[in-house]
């Protein structure tokens, strides 16, 4: 089962990029990140299996950091909101001179 | 080591939960609504959570349901909620005859493997396979993901803790409303 978990996440992860690439909504920008850690987990895992359980305690520190990154994330986009009003990409144009 | 228990039990369901994952991810990538857009993502992590359980890793697939499913993703709906981002008219309408349909036929269907799994021989089989080395039969399944955490990798563990502190601070600072 190595080879499909590992094109499963493959294919994941490349839906993540593509939903990256491709929305505006900062919030489902977000949700596509979260994806593709999912879809690294998933080859963690898979791996694990192989190389003993070392990579289950990657997936677990992927875990930590993707839930301080969404907190975070989600409050920055709260914060951008009260400010512009939208939380639409092409709006947040601050820095442009 | 499930695959010397039923292989083709256990392909399938590989495969059905692999092909869950995937549609589920394009779909989600597809949506116009961010609360269907998050809803669909939380189908992707159960199946995910499925295949993290086939794969030997049961501890990472209960954590992914409430890390993930649970958590990460009920703060995003919030979040969506709280701006006001989701169309009314998304939240609280049945789908047509046909999505209905599907629905149903998806439930009689699971009821059905589960009916029959207890009636069948088969469950008699599904016993817990025997475990590959001697330190994971007295560790468990969460030994094995325990002793690294708490020894090699202490220090990591450690200032994960403090990531967290960090993230909680920050998100608290940053969402503050601004008094004048």
């Amino acid at each position: 089962m190595l080879a499909e978990s590992l094109t499963l996440s493959a294919a994941l992860f490349t839906i993540g990029v593509v939903g990256v690439l491709t929305r505006r909504n900062a919030i489902i920008v977000f949700m596509c990140v979260e994806l593709m850690l999912n879809a690294v987990n998933l080859s963690f895992v898979a791996l694990s299996r192989l190389y003993g359980a070392t990579g289950q305690v990657f997936v677990i520190f992927v875990m930590t950091v993707a839930a301080a990154e969404a907190a975070v994330g989600l409050a920055i986009i709260i914060a951008i909101f009260r400010h512009k009003k939208s939380v639409n990409l092409q709006d947040i144009n601050l820095l442009r001179g | 080591m499930q695959n010397e228990f039923l292989p083709l039990f256990y392909t399938f369901h590989f495969y059905l939960f692999g092909l869950i994952a995937l549609v589920g991810a394009i779909v989600f990538v597809t949506r116009k609504s961010p609360v269907a857009a998050a809803l669909w993502l939380v189908v992707v992590m159960f199946a995910l959570a499925a295949l993290y359980v086939m794969l030997d890793a049961q501890f990472v697939g209960m954590m992914q349901i409430l890390v993930y499913a649970g958590a990460i993703m009920v703060v995003f709906l919030f979040v969506v909620m709280l701006l006001n981002l989701g169309h009314p008219s998304d939240l609280n309408d049945m789908r047509g005859k046909l999505g209905r349909l599907l629905a149903g036929l998806v439930g009689l269907a699971l009821v059905a493997e589960l009916m029959a799994l207890t009636r069948s021989e088969v469950t008699m089989k599904l016993v817990v396979p025997p475990v590959e080395n001697a330190a994971a039969g007295t560790a468990g399944i969460i030994g094995p993901i325990a002793g690294p955490l708490f020894k090699e990798y202490l220090l990591a563990f450690e200032l994960t803790s403090v990531l967290l502190l960090v993230a909680i601070i920050g998100a608290v600072v940053l969402a503050k409303k601004r008094s004048n």
